[in-house]
């Protein structure tokens, strides 16, 4: 029943061509109702995306509760949040999560339903940025990349660990792509900022809420930080990631990307 | 004091909060916020003086430097731990209960309003009850008329360890709404912590003296800034005295 005045969903080949990925325009779609006026609006909904292990497989080092408690009902909060934003506002129609996040963030002066799409949007990936059997260190060119960018594996590790005892308040620590400087970085944002919103590109990122950790951890985050790094990061999760920012992000000479 | 005897023994506040909960968020994260604002202040200007002025001096209109987080937070837990009581809760009376209606409503209004506040704080933060005195944000801007009625209670929130003395209000209550403050006793069901904290914690007494308390300094300044009103007007008619002899026709002073 709607008709779109701008179309930021241009099919991607030619997105990608054409310019490089930018902030799509917040548009606005304008009601035709065909006379018979039928009641059928057209509801975009997200669902709970389930974590790539089951609850207790991060056992001992983040607890089934943990999981339970933060997945099942707090990521499961921001998704009902974020779908009842969209039931009730249809300029908010037709977005994937990544552009939903970056046009309510609206360059510093988020809109109502940011808090729900990027808490949303930040609980999925930080699923998938642990694995059970995690830990250890990376392999291949996100290794050559940090020891790059870093120095060392050592400097990196460092560095994370640094950002998040140092993080006053709530937010969460990433390892990061940037994509105007063309390197990696660790950043700490606060609160449910995330890297997208300044175009770059995250790899990893740990959850540093009191939420993730305060019933496995209680106020101990230094253990919490290096547990994170030596049993659960998924430096997997990180390649596949990196192979396709590296479509995005020009990092050296033109090669076959083997991430 | 009454609240450090009963924080001794950790389980005065149960069941609404936990022994461990008292371990933990006065035991170790209340200590090491002082113990670390000890260390950051040790030497420098900030050492000796008082814990409010470090911390207004510190926020810096908002460019905080680094001992802001640790002073702030220092004085809220203070402040936290004295607004509750065991066997708290019920209904304020007298001064505060009678400005609770008038700024508010109805007790259930403000009790509505404060909950919310609460609930809605995103991230970690506080939630308080304040008396705001008339004072505009301007520093020779005065107030014509002055009145008892533009002082007013107000419920406001605010971020990580941001408290209303930076805003120059007087803080009357507050709630921690950082996780740490219940997640172990109520996992990530805030509002039912509120709700305890609200029926079962809250000492209105405390309170209530600390409304008095920020009525009586309110009434403090207003004299003072009159007097100096008062004091200025009168150098300035002096200045304004000599001038016109100075400038006068001698021939017509004689």
């Amino acid at each position: 029943m709607g008709s779109v005045t701008c179309n930021p969903l241009a099919p991607p080949s030619t997105r990608l061509l054409l310019n490089p990925l930018k902030i799509p325009k917040f548009c606005h779609s304008r009601r035709q109702l065909h006379g018979s006026q039928r009641a059928s609006k057209i509801i975009a909904y997200y669902g709970l995306k389930t974590p790539p292990y089951k609850l207790d497989a991060l056992e001992p080092y983040m607890s089934k509760r943990t999981l339970e408690v933060h997945w099942g009902e707090l990521h499961r909060g921001y998704v009902e949040g974020l779908n009842k934003h969209l039931a009730k506002d249809d300029v908010l129609y037709g977005y994937t999560l990544d552009e939903l996040v970056k046009v309510s963030y609206n360059s510093g002066n988020p809109l109502p339903v940011f808090n729900n799409a990027v808490q949303v949007w930040n609980h999925d990936f930080f699923w998938e940025s642990m694995q059970p059997g995690g830990g250890d260190i990376p392999k291949y060119g996100v290794l050559e990349q940090i020891e790059k960018d870093f120095g060392s594996f050592t400097n990196f590790k460092e560095k994370f660990i640094e950002a998040a005892l140092t993080l006053f308040g709530s937010g969460y620590v990433w390892l990061v792509l940037k994509r105007e400087e063309r390197r990696l970085a660790v950043v700490k944002t606060s609160n449910a900022i995330n890297p997208l919103v300044w175009n770059d590109i995250p790899i990893i990122s740990l959850d540093m809420w009191e939420h993730a950790y305060y019933l496995d951890y209680k106020n101990d985050k230094g253990t919490y930080t290096n547990v994170f790094m030596n049993h659960l990061v998924s430096w997997n999760a990180a390649m596949s990631r990196m192979a396709r920012a590296e479509a995005f992000v020009n990092l050296g000479e033109p090669k076959i990307p083997i991430a | 004091m009454l609240i450090k005897f009963l924080l001794s023994r950790q389980n005065a506040l149960e069941p609404h909060m936990s022994k461990d909960t008292l371990e933990y968020h006065w035991g170790k994260h209340h200590r090491a916020y002082v113990e670390n604002l000890n260390k950051q202040i040790v030497g420098t200007e900030l050492d000796g003086m008082s814990l409010e002025d470090v911390i207004i001096v510190s926020y810096n209109k908002g460019n905080m430097l680094p001992p802001f987080n640790n002073a702030a937070q220092a004085w809220n837990h203070e402040f936290f731990w004295e607004s509750m009581k065991p066997g708290g809760g019920g209904k304020p009376s007298g001064e505060l209960l009678e400005l609770i209606e008038r700024d508010f409503g109805s007790f259930d209004r403000f009790l509505e309003e404060f909950k919310s506040a609460a609930a809605t704080q995103f991230g970690s933060g506080w939630a308080w009850l304040a008396y705001k005195a008339n004072r505009l944000n301007v520093d020779n801007a005065v107030n014509p008329f002055p009145s008892e009625k533009d002082k007013k209670l107000v419920v406001v929130k605010s971020p990580n360890a941001v408290n209303p003395l930076v805003w120059d209000y007087s803080p009357l209550l507050t709630i921690d709404v950082w996780e740490h403050a219940y997640f172990l006793d109520f996992e990530n069901r805030r509002p039912n912590y509120i709700s305890v904290f609200m029926d079962k914690l809250v000492s209105w007494e405390v309170v209530s003296k600390r409304l008095e308390i920020a009525k009586a300094r309110a009434t403090k300044r207003e004299m003072e800034e009159e007097r100096r009103k008062k004091e200025e007007e009168e150098e300035n008619s002096e200045d304004e005295a000599v001038e016109v002899y100075v400038d006068g026709d001698e021939s017509e002073s004689e």
